[in-house]
């Protein structure tokens, strides 16, 4: 009972820094900041580069895991708890790195099987609907040579 | 706080101290979250996994490109974007709250949690309008009006993953709101001054933080990708 009375008095007395108004709003400028570029990013200038698109992806994902840290060291106080907390979170977290890797490996063979291996699904799934393709207009005579 | 972490030679599992320098409750909630982070987590990955096993999808850029009162105008991204900015500003009012229920100021806390209630209701009320107005172009689960971004037709994969995991999430911001409103109710009733502390606020704050992290990854993954 000594022991929750200091943690809670711990906590009511607040510690220094973790709740200064200036941090929190620094936080939310850095955040806000990401998030503007991001938009800016993906509305005016990834359009343009479709052939870039895995690296404008790889730049989404550096913004998003930067946003994540904020909120969860700031927002949410975890980097003012001591380090105990921090790893009983942090180390079960990593399992995602296993768990995106395997899936989306996972998903990308089945693609290239499937695109091997069954040509139809390949085709209707590349072909252009004709209705809704005007500029896509030279190869809209695919369909009609194979229907 | 800050002395014992700072003094480093704490020998924190040797009995008669909190070894992770926090109430129970408090724990407990992180834990909570951890599997909630992990739930989210299979339902994006499982989203990634389909798209990557896909050889086309819609442009998010063609699809997401309404906002209320602007009739037909193209502005991709300009809706979400202020959905993203409610949801961080209200992530604000919270730790303002958080900060307040640390100085014991029940005007303060009751004034932030108000602010983060309506912040809340702004988001669903303005993710409502979204589905309303993609179920009007004829997107639902199992039916999807999108072309993929090289004009052949997606299949419903699309929309069945941004309604499951967009509901998913708009459900976890309603609880967040219905959390938030009976703290305040707790708040305004001097529950937490006869306690003495305001720790609930800071329980209810890690969960709207919580939904507010999870929305950053699906704003990612819906969105930009």
């Amino acid at each position: 009972m000594e022991t929750f009375e200091s943690v809670k008095q711990s906590h009511a007395e607040g510690d220094g820094h973790g709740f200064d108004r200036s941090a929190i709003w620094r936080t939310f400028w850095i955040l806000l900041v990401i998030t503007v570029v991001e938009l800016i990013v993906g509305m005016f200038i990834a359009p343009h580069f479709h052939s870039l698109k895995i690296w404008f992806n790889v730049l989404y994902i550096i913004f998003t895991l930067a946003k994540a840290f904020y909120i969860i060291a700031e927002f949410m106080h975890l980097g003012h708890e001591i380090k105990n907390l921090v790893m009983t979170i942090a180390i079960p977290a990593l399992l995602f790195i296993w768990f995106i890797t395997a899936f989306l490996w996972d998903g990308n063979s089945y693609k290239n099987l499937k695109n091997t291996y069954d040509p139809y699904s390949l085709e209707r799934t590349t072909t252009p609907v004709q209705k809704t393709a005007p500029a896509h207009g030279h190869e809209a005579e695919k369909p009609g040579a194979v229907h | 706080m800050a002395q014992t972490a700072v003094a480093g030679k704490q020998r924190w599992w040797d009995g008669g101290k909190s070894p992770f320098n926090v109430e129970y409750g408090k724990l407990m909630m992180w834990y909570f979250l951890m599997s909630d982070a992990f739930t989210f987590g299979a339902f994006l990955i499982s989203y990634g996994t389909v798209r990557f096993a896909s050889n086309g999808w819609p442009d998010p850029n063609e699809v997401f490109s309404s906002v209320p009162f602007m009739g037909h105008a193209h502005m991709p991204l300009v809706f979400v974007s202020i959905m993203t900015f409610i949801l961080i500003a209200s992530s604000v009012t919270m730790v303002l709250a958080v900060g307040e229920g640390h100085a014991n100021n029940r005007k303060g806390v009751m004034k932030y949690m108000i602010l983060t209630i309506i912040g809340g209701l702004m988001f669903l009320g303005c993710q409502a309008w979204e589905w309303h107005h993609l179920h009007e172009q004829g997107a639902w689960w199992g039916r999807n009006p999108f072309n993929n971004f090289d004009g052949s037709p997606a299949s419903t994969n699309f929309t069945n993953f941004f309604f499951t995991i967009t509901g998913f999430h708009g459900f976890h911001v309603l609880s967040g709101v219905v959390i938030n409103i009976i703290m305040l109710i707790m708040t305004w009733k001097g529950v937490f001054d006869r306690k003495g502390h305001y720790l609930m606020i800071e329980k209810a704050g890690l969960y709207w933080h919580f939904v507010d992290l999870v929305w950053v990854f699906v704003f990612t993954c819906f969105y930009l990708f």
